[in-house]
C-alpha cells in the first residue's frame, strides 16, 4: 500500500475502498500497549503509562504543561457504529489521536439472527451490517490510522448470533483482532437455541483462539437488562464463569478471555458500596483472566453530564482495582446514536480520570478488612450458591428453561421475571446435527471430532491450503444489491468531503445536524414548546428536544434541541481573518532600547482585577519588562483621567488599561472616556492607547477609540510587538 | 423463596462459611468447569449448518454458494459426514477442483447420489 495519511489531509475513503479485493491483513491477533519504562513524560515521572502516541491531540489543560499527552497503559475502547462504515472510519481516525486502540463496530440490528454472511456495503441501522467489505476497508484504514498515530490499533466486533462459526472465520481471516463472543448472550437475549448456540460457539472459539483474537464475554448485559442492576452480581459471576470455563475447555488460552464487567449502578446511590465490592470479588475469582472494564449505560439519560460524571466514578473503580481494558461509552448514547465529537468526550474522560489516578494502588489500599471483606466474601458465596442449584437442577440446560437468569432480585431471591427459553425452541431449533464417525473438516482450526485421513499433516493438506494458510484463496464479494452500498452514498456526500461545501455533521458527511442550547425561564412543558418553535423559526428541519433539565419548577429549564440545517458554506468564499504576524525578538529589543520606551499601565474603573495586566507587564511572566520596555504601574481601580496625568507626567509613550468587568459595557465606556481624556489633555496623538481584558477583542478596542485592544491568552509580546508597529507606521522607529 | 429452596440455600451456605476464601474460589471453578461438560460434549460431536459453511469458507467457496451447499447436503442427510467432507470427496471421485465439485453440487441435483 503506498497511500500514507498525512495529518493536514482529511482521509480518502475512495482510495481506501481501491484494490480491496487485494489487501491482506498485515498482521493477525491482540496488541497490548507497551509499557513506557520509567515513567518519564515532561518533568512527570507516571507509574502506569504507555509508550507516547506520535501524533494526538492532548487533553485541553495539556496547554499548561507542554502539551504532554500520557497515555495510560489500560488499553482503551470507544464503540462506532453510526450505520455507515464510510463516515465512520473518519470517526476512527479522531478516536485514535485523542487516545483510542480498540474500536468496536456494533452490528446492525437484527444481523444475529440472520443464518448466514452478509455481504456487500448496505446501511446499518443502529449498527453496521457487518461484512467481508465493511471489514476489510476499515481494517486498512486502521492500518493506516496507526501508522499515522504510531500505535496499534485493535479492531473489534461480534461473534454471536447464528451465524456465529462464519462470522469467527471471515473475522480470523481479515485479521480482526477482539470480538464479543458468549454463547448465554444468544440464548438469553438473542433466543437462539440453546444447543445450536453452544455448538456454535465451541468452533467459534477455537478458530478465534487459533487467531488469537481477544474475546469478551457478555455478562455485563444481565445488569443492563435488570432493573436493578446490583441486584445480579452474583449471576453476573455464574455468566462469566461459564463462558470462561467453556472457553478454555475448547482451547482458548486464558490470557484471550476478558470479561466485560460494569460497575452496576450509578449516583444518586451510594455507588461505591456496591460497585467496589463487586469488582474486588471478581477480581479476586477471576485472577487468570483480563478485564475489560465497561462503563456504566444502565442509568444513563439525556443530560451528557450526568452520564460524564458517573463514568469518572467508573475510571476510578477501574483504577482501584485493575482494567486491562478501559471501555468508553459515549455520553450521548442516552439519546441518540452516537455523535462524532461524543465519541472523543468519551475517550478524553477515561484519559483525563487515568492520568490523574495514576498510581492510585501506590497512595491509597483498599480496605479489605471491614465491611468490604464481608461484602465480597457474600458475593462469592451466593454464586457459589446459584451454582451449585444449576446443578441441582439438572445443569446449564434445564436452568435456563426455568428461567434462572436475569432474574431481579438478589439471588438467592427470586422475582420470577428471569428469562425462560425453552431447550426445542428458538431460533436455529433442531438444525444440529450429530457428527458421522466418518465426519471431516478438511481446512485447520477444526473443533471437535474430526477424522482426517492416516497420515493426514495438516487438515487443509488435502485441499491444498485453507484461506487461513492461504489468504488469496478468500472468495471476495464485493457489492450484491446495486440500490443500498457505500458507492451510492459517496457520490451523494462527495461535495461535503471532497468538494467545496461545509456543512456542520455529527454522523453523516453532510447530515447538517446542530444542536442547540438554551435556558428557557419557563416551567419545563412550556420551555419544550417554545424551544421547539424557535428552532423551527431558525431554520432547523424536524427539530427534536433530546434533552431539558428543570433548574426551578417555575423559574426556569435548561434545554437541548437538535435539528437539521440546510445551509451549507462555500469554502472558497470564506474570509479568514489575517493572523497576526509578531515581530522579531530582537527587532522589539533594538526598538525599546532606541526609543527608550515608557508605558503606565493601571486596571481602570471600579475593578480589582490584577493578574492579567501584571501578566502582561512583569518580566517574569515573559511580560514586556522582558524586551527593556519602563513601566509605571498604577494598580487597580484607577481613575482614566489619572492614567492620562501619569502618562504626562512620565512622558510615557503608551497607556495600557485593562478592564475585566464588562457589566453594562464599562469596558467600553472606559476606553471611550480614556480616548476623550487624552484628547482634552491634548497628548492623543502623542500616546497610544490599548485596553485589555477578557471581555475586549481588537473591533471592540478600535470602535471605543483605543488604538488596539487584547483579550484572552494575550501575552506581554503580543502587546509591545502591536506597540511597535505602531510606532513604526508614525515613522518614530 | 419457598420454604424448600430456602432450607437448601441456608445449607449450602453453612457448608461455604467452612471454607477458606482459596477453597471457595477452588469450589466456583470446579463447578462451572462441571456444568460446561456437557456443553463441551455437544460441541465435541455435533455440527451445525453455520458450522459447516464455515469450513467451506475456509475452503475458498464464497458465502453465497456455501448457502446452496449447506441447504442441499443437508436435505441429503449428509451434514453429520461435514459439507467440507462431501465436497473434497465429489472432487477426488470426479478427479476436478474443490470450486468444480461445489458449483456441480449447487448446480445438479443429482451430484450427491451414490456418493458415500
Amino acid at each position: 500500500m503506498t497511500y500514507k495519511l498525512d495529518p493536514n489531509k482529511k482521509i480518502d475513503i475512495e482510495e481506501i475502498l481501491k484494490d480491496l479485493e487485494h489487501y491482506s491483513p498485515r498482521r493477525k491477533g491482540w496488541v497490548w500497549r507497551e509499557r513506557l519504562e520509567g515513567g518519564k513524560i515532561g518533568p512527570f515521572t507516571y507509574k502506569n503509562v504507555s509508550l507516547p502516541l506520535k501524533n494526538s491531540v492532548p487533553l485541553p489543560a495539556a496547554k499548561y504543561f507542554n502539551n504532554i499527552d500520557p497515555q495510560p497503559m489500560p488499553v482503551i475502547t470507544t464503540e462506532i457504529a453510526s450505520g455507515r462504515f464510510e463516515d465512520d472510519i473518519r470517526r476512527m481516525r479522531m478516536a485514535a489521536w485523542h487516545g483510542a486502540d480498540h474500536i468496536m463496530v456494533i452490528r446492525t440490528t437484527g444481523q444475529s439472527h440472520i443464518d448466514g454472511l452478509l455481504e456487500g456495503t448496505p446501511e446499518g441501522v443502529g449498527g453496521v451490517p457487518i461484512t467481508r467489505k465493511q471489514i476489510r476497508a476499515s481494517r486498512k484504514a486502521c492500518d493506516l490510522i496507526e501508522d499515522e498515530v504510531g500505535r496499534k490499533i485493535n479492531f473489534h466486533s461480534y461473534v454471536s448470533g447464528v451465524a456465529g462459526p462464519e462470522v469467527a472465520v471471515l473475522f480470523a481471516e481479515e485479521g480482526i483482532n477482539g470480538a464479543h463472543q458468549d454463547p448465554q448472550y444468544n440464548v438469553l437475549y438473542r433466543n437462539v437455541n440453546m444447543y445450536r448456540s453452544f455448538v456454535d460457539a465451541a468452533s467459534a472459539k477455537k478458530v478465534m483462539a487459533d487467531a488469537e483474537i481477544f474475546q469478551i464475554d457478555g455478562a455485563h448485559n444481565a445488569n443492563a437488562t435488570a432493573k436493578e442492576g446490583w441486584s445480579v452480581m452474583p449471576e453476573l459471576l455464574v455468566q462469566h464463569g461459564i463462558n470462561c470455563a467453556f472457553s478454555v475447555a475448547v482451547g482458548m488460552p486464558k490470557s484471550h478471555i476478558g470479561l466485560s464487567t460494569v460497575p452496576p449502578c450509578a449516583p444518586p446511590t451510594p455507588k461505591l458500596w456496591f460497585d467496589l465490592p463487586y469488582a474486588v470479588a471478581l477480581r479476586d475469582i477471576f485472577s487468570e483472566y483480563k478485564f475489560r472494564a465497561q462503563q456504566n449505560t444502565r442509568y444513563i439519560e439525556a443530560d451528557i453530564e450526568e452520564a460524564t460524571r458517573t463514568h469518572v466514578i467508573d475510571t476510578l473503580i477501574s483504577a482501584l482495582t485493575s482494567a486491562d481494558i478501559q471501555s468508553t461509552i459515549t455520553p450521548d448514547e442516552g439519546r441518540n446514536v452516537p455523535w462524532h465529537y461524543n465519541n472523543i468526550r468519551g475517550i478524553e474522560t477515561a484519559k483525563q480520570t487515568l492520568n490523574a489516578l495514576d498510581g492510585i494502588k501506590e497512595l491509597l489500599q483498599i480496605k479489605r478488612d471491614g465491611p468490604l471483606g464481608e461484602m465480597v466474601r457474600d458475593i462469592k458465596e451466593r454464586a457459589v450458591c446459584f451454582l451449585e442449584e444449576i446443578l441441582d437442577n439438572g445443569g446449564y440446560f434445564a436452568s435456563v428453561e426455568k428461567g434462572f437468569f436475569v432474574d431481579s432480585a438478589h439471588y438467592p431471591e427470586r422475582n420470577g421475571d428471569g428469562i425462560a427459553r425453552d431447550s426445542r425452541g428458538g431460533v436455529g431449533v433442531d438444525t444440529i446435527v450429530k457428527r458421522d464417525d466418518d465426519y471431516l473438516a478438511p481446512v485447520c482450526s477444526v473443533y471437535g471430532e474430526n477424522h482426517l485421513p492416516e497420515g493426514t499433516k495438516k487438515a487443509c493438506d488435502l485441499i491444498g491450503g485453507c484461506t487461513l494458510c492461504k489468504h488469496d484463496k478468500i472468495a471476495y464479494i464485493d457489492e450484491i444489491d446495486q440500490t443500498d452500498n457505500c458507492n451510492i452514498r459517496l457520490e451523494k456526500s462527495a461535495e461535503f468531503r471532497k468538494g467545496n461545501l461545509i456543512k456542520p455533521e455529527t454522523e453523516w458527511a453532510g447530515d447538517g445536524t446542530v444542536l442547540i442550547q438554551v435556558f428557557i425561564p419557563e416551567e419545563i412543558e412550556i420551555a419544550k414548546a417554545a424551544t421547539l418553535e424557535m428552532a423551527a423559526k431558525m431554520g432547523l428541519d424536524t427539530p427534536e428536544i433530546v434533552n431539558a433539565q428543570v433548574m426551578h419548577p417555575s423559574e426556569g429549564t435548561f434545554v437541548e434541541v437538535k435539528g437539521k440545517t440546510s445551509i451549507a458554506i462555500d469554502r472558497t468564499k470564506i474570509k479568514i481573518p489575517p493572523k497576526e504576524e509578531l515581530l522579531d525578538e530582537d527587532e522589539i529589543r533594538a526598538a525599546v532600547k532606541k526609543l527608550g520606551l515608557k508605558v503606565v499601565a493601571g486596571t481602570v474603573g471600579e475593578d480589582e482585577h490584577s493578574v492579567g495586566i501584571r501578566e502582561i507587564l512583569d518580566i517574569k511572566h515573559g511580560g514586556i519588562e522582558k524586551y527593556g520596555v519602563k513601566y509605571h504601574y498604577l494598580g487597580t481601580s484607577v481613575p482614566v483621567a489619572k492614567m492620562v496625568d501619569a502618562a504626562i507626567e512620565t512622558g510615557a509613550d503608551a497607556i495600557l488599561i485593562s478592564t475585566i468587568i464588562s457589566h453594562n459595557d464599562v469596558h467600553k465606556k472606559n476606553m471611550k472616556l480614556l480616548d476623550e481624556i487624552a484628547r482634552e489633555k491634548g497628548i492623543r496623538d502623542k500616546v497610544i492607547c490599548v485596553c485589555g481584558g477578557t471581555q475586549v477583542t481588537r473591533e471592540i478596542a478600535k470602535e471605543a477609540g483605543m488604538d488596539d485592544g487584547f483579550g484572552r491568552g494575550t501575552k506581554g509580546i503580543h502587546v509591545i510587538s502591536s506597540i511597535i508597529k505602531m510606532l513604526k507606521a508614525r515613522g518614530k522607529v | 423463596m419457598s420454604e424448600d429452596r430456602l432450607k437448601k440455600y441456608e445449607k449450602r451456605l453453612t457448608e461455604l462459611h467452612k471454607l477458606s476464601d482459596e477453597e471457595l474460589k477452588n469450589r466456583f471453578w470446579e463447578l462451572c468447569n462441571k456444568i460446561v461438560e456437557p456443553m463441551v460434549e455437544y460441541g465435541k460431536n455435533y455440527t451445525s449448518p453455520s458450522i459447516e459453511r464455515s469450513v467451506l469458507l475456509r475452503m475458498g467457496i464464497d458465502s453465497l454458494t456455501t448457502q446452496t451447499l449447506v441447504k442441499k447436503i443437508n436435505e441429503a442427510g449428509l451434514l453429520g459426514k461435514g459439507a467440507g467432507h462431501v465436497v473434497l470427496k465429489l472432487s477426488q471421485k470426479e478427479n476436478i477442483s474443490i470450486q468444480e465439485a461445489a458449483k456441480k453440487i449447487a448446480e445438479e441435483d443429482t451430484a450427491l447420489q451414490g456418493l458415500f
